[in-house]
């Protein structure tokens, strides 16, 4: 007997409450792919635009093994768009519609990767501030309900995590060089600090696709409460730099337990999302021509395959004529 | 700028020299490689390449350590691997020239890998029998990277070679560019001639065999041009590496001395 959408849905939350996986061949509600498409894409999104910034430095890495734990960096967070992009794409959306998307303007990236990397600090404040606070958006990713999503978040988390001690080691040994070097680091940290606590997303009454991804485990944690965690956690991490964070209102609350910081200028986060941050432009550019420039490439790869495959069903019909008696 | 007396040494010490060179190649072919993270054609095919100038960004390590240890026994002065590649200028290079070309398109950069990778697996392949020590263990580690390099290059100049008419004329014109650029890697220089001399024209052949081979699978017609662009060994390079260099050494140049 056939079921109604009514049950399926019911199953489905029940499925959903009772921490099981959901796997791509599962029914699903239209919403619930949707929401997962545009969140997994966007993601897939920011890994490959944030490969742009850091990139901006490997050619002037100041040591070869910086060179090297840079290079190799950038190539991982190629590797998440990869297997991002691969966990969208068990949603029946393609990897060339994805980009369209991108391209078009139609999908979102981080808006985090249209400030530009400045100086060689910014690779250190990059990874510990950056991949800092996307740790904490995605560890609770790795257990999200949709059963691809979570695995392939899993091996991201591994490698962000690693980013981020990286990052902070760079700084480390910035924050203890020449009086330059430590004004390099200051500087970076003072970029990158407010757009980094931007990276968890609008204030929760102000965060229209929040509640129903709650009630989904697609996301289990606010905004606002991911965003204090990175607060609390940078605060003290920043000691051991003998930096501080440009926020003058910045002070540890002793009834909350917290720190309290200072208003985000959600104005600027606004206008950097619809297009207006210093590289939106450049960003999106360099996507667009990539992929422009590459369209000969991808023609000709697919017409040498197509020949292949022809030869080869050639010469398994004239075996078959020759066997035939 | 390298303490005078390091400077001496390795204007005049062959094997300084010859780890020098092959460290030089290793370093800017993969400095040209990783311009390609983030803007590659395919997303598989850009952390195919990064992988390969990681690999020979590795290469280009172990050569400069291993010659910046000979280089602090012999003159006392600890040395190290940044000062041997943020340190030279341009005529201190000894990168054969084929390295420190442009890009160009997609099929310029896996072309000039194929040409310049076969070159090292027949050269890697022959340091395995005759170097011994650190030389010997480099080339071990560096074969098993470069046979990769080679298959896969030699697979792409196949898929463009044979694959549209457009991209069978930009690897025509890629061949046409890159051609005159090979024969230094073929013709030992004088650092060379003591390790490597007696096996050159093995590697010559092997070399020209293995690119016959590839060029026919891919259509693409042998270049008859067979002037051939030389120097870079001996300091005379392009006028692209001084911009490459300026580029690569700006940080260690800007401020000197420092940790980072």
């Amino acid at each position: 007997m056939e079921q109604t959408t009514n049950q399926l849905q019911e199953q489905f939350q029940q499925r959903v409450d009772e921490e099981q996986k959901i796997e791509p061949r599962d029914w699903m509600p239209e919403k619930y792919r949707q929401t997962l498409i545009r969140q997994i894409s966007q993601h897939a999104h920011s890994e490959i635009i944030g490969m742009l910034p850091e990139g901006n430095w490997i050619t002037r890495a100041p040591s070869l093994r910086r060179k090297a734990i840079l290079l190799a960096k950038v190539q991982d967070e190629a590797g998440h768009g990869l297997y991002l992009y691969s966990a969208a794409e068990t949603l029946g959306i393609s990897r060339d519609e994805m980009y369209e998307q991108l391209h078009s303007g139609k999908a979102k990236y981080s808006s985090i990767f249209n400030y530009p990397t400045l100086s060689w600090a910014d690779m250190g404040a990059i990874g510990w501030l950056v991949d800092g606070a996307a740790i904490l958006n995605q560890i609770p990713l790795c257990r999200p309900s949709f059963g691809p999503y979570a695995r392939a978040m899993v091996r991201v988390c591994k490698e962000e995590s690693f980013h981020q001690r990286q990052g902070f080691e760079c700084l480390l040994q910035l924050s203890k060089g020449s009086e330059v070097q430590r004004q390099m680091c200051q500087d970076a940290i003072n970029r990158w600090w407010w757009p980094s606590l931007m990276m968890f997303g609008p204030k929760d009454d102000e965060s229209p696709n929040s509640k129903l991804s709650m009630q989904w485990k697609i996301k289990r944690f606010t905004n606002d409460e991911l965003r204090q965690k990175f607060v609390d956690m940078i605060a003290e991490q920043i000691k051991l730099l003998g930096m501080v964070l440009p926020d003058p209102d910045l002070k540890w609350n002793e009834q909350t337990k917290h720190y309290d910081y200072g208003a985000i200028n959600w104005e600027e986060f606004k206008q950097v999302i619809q297009g207006n941050g210093p590289c939106n432009k450049e960003r999106l550019e360099a996507r667009k021509k990539a992929w422009a420039d590459g369209a000969w490439v991808r023609d000709a790869a697919t017409a040498h395959a197509a020949k292949q495959a022809n030869k080869k069903a050639k010469a398994n019909s004239l075996t078959k004529e020759t066997q035939q008696p | 700028m390298l303490q005078q007396s390091i400077s001496k040494l390795i204007s005049e010490d062959q094997q300084i020299q010859y780890l020098l060179h092959l460290a030089d190649n290793a370093l800017i072919l993969s400095h040209r490689n990783s311009q390609w993270c983030g803007h590659g054609p395919i997303l598989e095919q850009d952390i195919a390449l990064t992988n390969i100038a990681l690999d020979q960004l590795g290469q280009a390590r172990n050569l400069y350590q291993y010659a910046a240890l000979l280089i602090t026994e012999k003159t006392g002065i600890p040395t190290t691997e940044d000062q041997l590649a943020y340190l030279r200028d341009v005529g201190e290079f000894k990168n054969c020239l084929i390295a420190e070309l442009p890009n160009g398109d997609w099929g310029q950069t896996v072309l000039r890998n194929f040409l310049m990778g076969s070159y090292q697996f027949f050269l890697y392949q022959e340091l395995q029998q005759i170097a011994t020590g650190q030389l010997k263990a480099i080339a071990d580690k560096s074969i098993k990277e470069i046979t990769y390099h080679v298959r896969w290059s030699a697979d792409w100049v196949v898929r463009l070679g044979d694959g549209t008419t457009e991209s069978h004329a930009r690897m025509e014109q890629a061949l046409e560019l890159l051609w005159s650029y090979t024969g230094e890697m073929l013709e030992p220089s004088d650092f060379e001639q003591e390790l490597i001399g007696t096996q050159s024209s093995y590697i010559k052949a092997a070399w020209e065999a293995k690119i016959a081979a590839v060029l026919a699978e891919a259509n693409l017609d042998h270049p008859k041009n067979d002037w051939m662009q030389l120097g870079g060994k001996k300091g005379i390079h392009t006028e692209h590496l001084g911009y490459l260099l300026a580029e690569m050494q700006f940080l260690q140049r800007a401020y000197p001395g420092l940790e980072w």
